[in-house]
């Protein structure tokens, strides 16, 4: 079982979460990301993401090891991207992070979404009617 | 190593660079030592299409994103990346 993956499979949340299950834990702190239908005033009609997928998979451990190192409370860390053609609602993302108590895992995932933006390797495509665009929020 | 001290590296291109380059993949010969900044200099000379990207992109060698200054090896794998944009 990965626990850092990209992958051009419809995303089960549950299944992810299911990944960081230990009695030993009381907070399960997730984020999903989901495809929203417009974009700076456009309707957008689907997203194509693109990964270069074994870096990406190395960036995604990447961060978890970084957020472990920082946040010791931290006990495990679990991302899987979703990549292709995306359509309006489904799950491009879910991060989700284990730990004893709740307190530091709001910090980490957000700081595991931020970074996830900065450094893995992930492009996405917004199709809307007439035109697409790839974007970055670098 | 190849003939004569050249050294043969493979460059992959995503997302917008892959769409005007018409390929993900393709193979570049160098000679021995260059770097990063050499081989960026000969792609965007070889293939103007990829000119309007070349200030914007970060390059990765054999999956770690790298410096211009970085040396390139006989069979590395160089990916061109324009910025990220997951989640």
């Amino acid at each position: 079982m990965k626990l850092f993956e990209v992958t051009t499979k419809s995303i089960s949340v549950d299944e992810v979460i299911a990944r960081l299950a230990d009695p030993a834990i009381g907070a399960l702190t997730t984020f999903i990301g989901v495809v929203r239908n417009n974009s700076e005033g456009r309707e957008v009609l689907y997203l194509d993401y693109e990964a270069y997928p074994e870096m990406a998979e190395e960036a995604l451990r990447q961060i978890g090891d970084e957020i472990r190192a920082r946040w010791k409370t931290i006990r495990e860390v679990t991302i899987v991207h979703r990549v292709g053609r995306l359509e309006i609602g489904e799950t491009a993302v879910v991060i989700a992070l284990s730990a004893a108590h709740r307190q530091e895992t709001f910090d980490a995932l957000r700081y595991a979404i931020d970074r996830l933006k900065e450094i893995v390797p992930i492009w996405k495509k917004e199709v809307w009617k007439g035109g697409e665009e790839w974007k970055s929020e670098q | 190593m190849g003939y004569g001290g050249d050294m043969r590296v493979k460059i992959r291109f995503f997302a917008a660079p892959r769409e005007a380059m018409g390929m993900g993949e393709i193979e570049q010969v160098l000679p021995a030592g260059a770097t990063v900044g050499e081989l960026l200099d000969a792609l965007t000379a070889q293939y103007p299409v990829l000119v309007p990207y070349a200030g914007f992109i970060r390059v990765a060698v054999n999956r770690v994103y790298a410096g211009r200054e970085a040396e390139l090896h006989d069979g590395d794998e160089v990916a061109w990346l324009p910025p990220v944009g997951g989640g």
